[in-house]
């Protein structure tokens, strides 16, 4: 560890330390991934896996949180976004590969990918 | 590059078997392919001891409390793979018994206010870098990059922050005093040498947020211009050491500790002392003794620390919880620390709230809350059927503060005025079952061991008060005792050297004052009402309330009761101990607490009991 030199070098580490504990603080993001079995047997665990990565990459300020069957088995896995006041958005049949145009379409640009959507609670 | 995790398990505290918690749950984590989504994070003491470990599971906030070992596949399963709260472990409220899912939502959270403890039991405490990602160095960089070391002292002198170890001098003004005294060489000090019976608080925040007593301690080094800082630990407390010495490792490599910190050209080094755990080396002065490696007696102090202390350097010397606060201080500035509290005592204090109360553990309130929004709403009151008697402060040089005094504000005048301290921190709540004689006798015990032995008043003084206080919970207490305690109280006070001999009678004295007719009745009436003084007292079976249920014969390790069914017992008074087995376990009061005089023994008449006269050494 190279000795932390100024106060800018400590904020610049302060930011990725972040991430660290990104679960235990408050971010306008969150990523609901349906865990029950049937996602889990559809695949989620692996998606949710690369949203983890993906968000650590980019340093973007969101939660990836788990949850159970919701009763659309058919298209697990189902991953939810809800931005601060927004309405929360449903993706249905969201495979490992489909996940870094829904960060950058929707996290980043506030655009969702309209094609996989399949409801929205407003 | 940092890893992201969906969840993190918090477990607290780190004594009891949280340890054996965590490496069952990250076992259990590993078996099912979590070890990689799920972090499991040791944290410091999260205050609410009686239902410890907890856990608190992030970002759902969902918090378990008393957690087993066995309960750990369940919470994995159903929290960490599932999302769903296992309901049985959520905490539910003692009286309507509804469940409170998150912890900011139960009473014994919502009424406190976190600064000092912001970071107990929510970071890992060995761990410097959760300590910078939640802000940690940032105050120290600030001041280190764009502050003087007058300003600095002008911001604390701003803030009002005075001593939390207990006499409340303001901090401020200490720091000016040792900044502006002559000599190139002096120090800081971190008093950790927490000796109060039943007190923790800076115990859980040394194991639990050591950096952030480094952090305060080094800001003061620079305000007060010096390069060393010592922090004096009682060896006691070996998870404070272990904590603090790697947190200084930890500073050191990364450039926060030692030579040039933060790149600012300023040195500063910290050692730790531990000391033997004598409860005078808390006493300013004592404690500087012992640090040089002598004996930890207490000097005069018609010359300040401040100018010879340690050394016979300049010496600035505050609590650990003093140094704690600095750090939110520099960062918010002393304006919004002056806005918390009442207008002589700002901001929050740490107490240990222990006793006859549900939920006793380590809480942090604003100055100005009231005794009883701290012992009802955050403590959940008394155990059911019981009564608050008197609330103790101030650990054993504090003072009894009865129940009808509840709405008394908690801070520093307050408190001194009705006859008890501040102190560190300690706090006892008694209840109608605590006799004040034996609660005095207690305290004076304590100190009686702990007088270092060198005013001959202190030394004198306390142990014939033990003596008198022992003869009348013996039943020799005679007319007059209680004149000759006053007096004796009163010289010990007055001619004794340091805190300890000058504050030691405070339980007598404040005893004595709200509970003066209790004293009179171990005398006159040879009763002690609360049921305690074994020797004045006689377990009594009321035979119209008595259903003859049985559960006094089989609570009694005297096989002293006897009756049959449904038909009222009786207590052989020879054989009975005044244990109070029976008292407790009687669903129908049908107990009785009565004078020993009341009871007759036998064919002789007497009551059985002859008075030995207790040795006192």
């Amino acid at each position: 560890m190279p000795k932390i030199q100024s106060l800018e070098e400590l904020r610049t580490l302060r930011a990725q330390l972040k991430q660290d504990i990104k679960a235990r603080t408050e971010t306008s993001t969150t990523i609901t991934v349906g865990m029950g079995t049937c996602g889990i047997a559809a695949g989620a665990r692996e998606v949710m896996q690369v949203f983890l990565d993906e968000l650590a990459t980019r340093a973007i300020d969101a939660h990836v949180v788990t949850t159970g069957c919701i009763g659309m088995c058919s298209k697990e896995p189902l991953v939810d976004i809800q931005q601060s006041d927004g309405p929360r958005i449903t993706y249905g049949n969201v495979h490992p590969t489909m996940v870094p145009r829904i960060i950058e379409e929707h996290l980043i640009h506030g655009n969702t990918v309209q094609q996989w959507v399949v409801g929205q609670l407003a | 590059m940092a890893e992201l995790y969906r969840a993190d398990v918090l477990v607290s505290c780190l004594h009891g078997r949280s340890p054996e918690l965590v490496s069952a749950l990250k076992q259990e984590l590993d078996r099912r392919g979590l070890a990689g989504e799920v972090k499991v994070v040791e944290t410091g003491c999260r205050g609410f001891c009686t239902m410890g470990p907890v856990l608190t599971i992030q970002p759902n906030g969902i918090f378990y409390t008393d957690v087993q070992l066995a309960d750990v596949p369940e919470i994995v399963e159903e929290t960490l793979v599932k999302g769903r709260a296992v309901q049985r472990l959520l905490y539910k409220e003692p009286a309507t018994r509804k469940v409170i899912p998150n912890y900011d939502a139960i009473p014994f959270y919502s009424k406190q206010m976190r600064i000092v403890l912001r970071n107990c039991g929510m970071i890992d405490p060995q761990s410097i870098d959760e300590y910078i990602a939640v802000g940690g160095y940032e105050a120290l960089g600030k001041v280190l990059s764009s502050m003087t070391p007058e300003q600095v002292i002008a911001e604390v002198q701003k803030s009002g922050l005075r001593g939390r170890g207990g006499a409340g001098f303001a901090t401020g003004r200490k720091w000016e005093h040792t900044r502006k005294a002559a000599g190139e060489v002096k120090y800081v000090i971190a008093n950790g040498d927490e000796g109060d019976p039943g007190a923790f608080m800076d115990r859980a925040l040394m194991e639990g947020d050591p950096y952030a007593v480094l952090e305060g301690l080094t800001i003061g080094g620079f305000a007060v211009g010096t390069q060393q800082g010592y922090i004096y630990v009682r060896d006691e407390y070996p998870l404070a050491v272990q904590n603090l010495r790697s947190a200084i490792d930890r500073a050191h490599e990364y450039g926060l500790l030692g030579s040039d910190v933060l790149g600012s050209g300023f040195d500063f080094d910290i050692r730790i002392v531990r000391g033997a755990g004598a409860f005078v080396c808390g006493e300013s002065s004592a404690l500087m003794q012992s640090l040089e490696g002598k004996v930890g007696e207490p000097r005069a102090k018609h010359v300040h620390a401040t100018d010879r202390g340690l050394w016979d350097r300049p010496s600035c010397l505050n609590n650990v919880e003093t140094w704690a606060n600095i750090p939110p201080i520099m960062n918010k500035g002393g304006e919004w620390f002056a806005s918390i509290g009442t207008e002589r005592s700002k901001g929050t204090k740490a107490f240990c709230l222990v006793g006859k109360v549900r939920n006793p553990g380590l809480i942090e309130v604003p100055m100005g809350i009231t005794l009883r929004e701290i012992v009802d709403d955050i403590g959940g009151g008394p155990p059911k059927g019981r009564e608050i008697k008197a609330v103790q402060t101030g650990g054993p040089s504090g003072g009894c503060i009865p129940a009808s005094m509840l709405d008394l504000p908690v801070d520093y005048e307050s408190l001194t005025e009705a006859g008890s301290m501040m102190g560190s921190g300690g706090m006892i709540v008694m209840d109608d079952r605590t006799c004040m004689v034996d609660i005095a006798r207690y305290f004076i015990d304590f100190l009686k061991d702990e007088s270092c032995g060198k005013c001959s008043t202190c030394r004198e003084g306390i142990k014939r008060m033990l003596e008198i206080l022992t003869n009348i919970s013996a039943g020799l207490g005679k007319p007059g005792d209680i004149e000759v305690l006053e007096s004796l109280a009163k010289t010990v006070q007055l001619a004794s050297l340091c805190g300890l001999g000058k504050s030691a009678p405070n339980p007598v004295l404040s005893t004595l004052h709200y509970f003066r007719e209790e004293y009179e009745k171990h005398i006159a009436e040879q009763f002690c009402p609360a049921g305690v003084c074994r020797a004045l007292i006689a377990y009594q079976v009321v035979a119209e309330k008595c259903k003859g249920c049985g559960l006094c014969i089989k609570a009694c390790p005297q096989e002293g009761i006897s009756g049959t069914a449904r038909q009222p017992h009786a207590i052989d008074q020879v054989k009975c101990i005044q244990c109070g087995a029976c008292f407790e376990v009687c669903r129908l009061d049908a107990i009785q607490v009565v004078p020993r005089s009341a009871v007759t023994v036998g064919s002789n008449g007497g009551n059985g009991y002859k008075p030995v006269r207790e040795v006192v050494r």
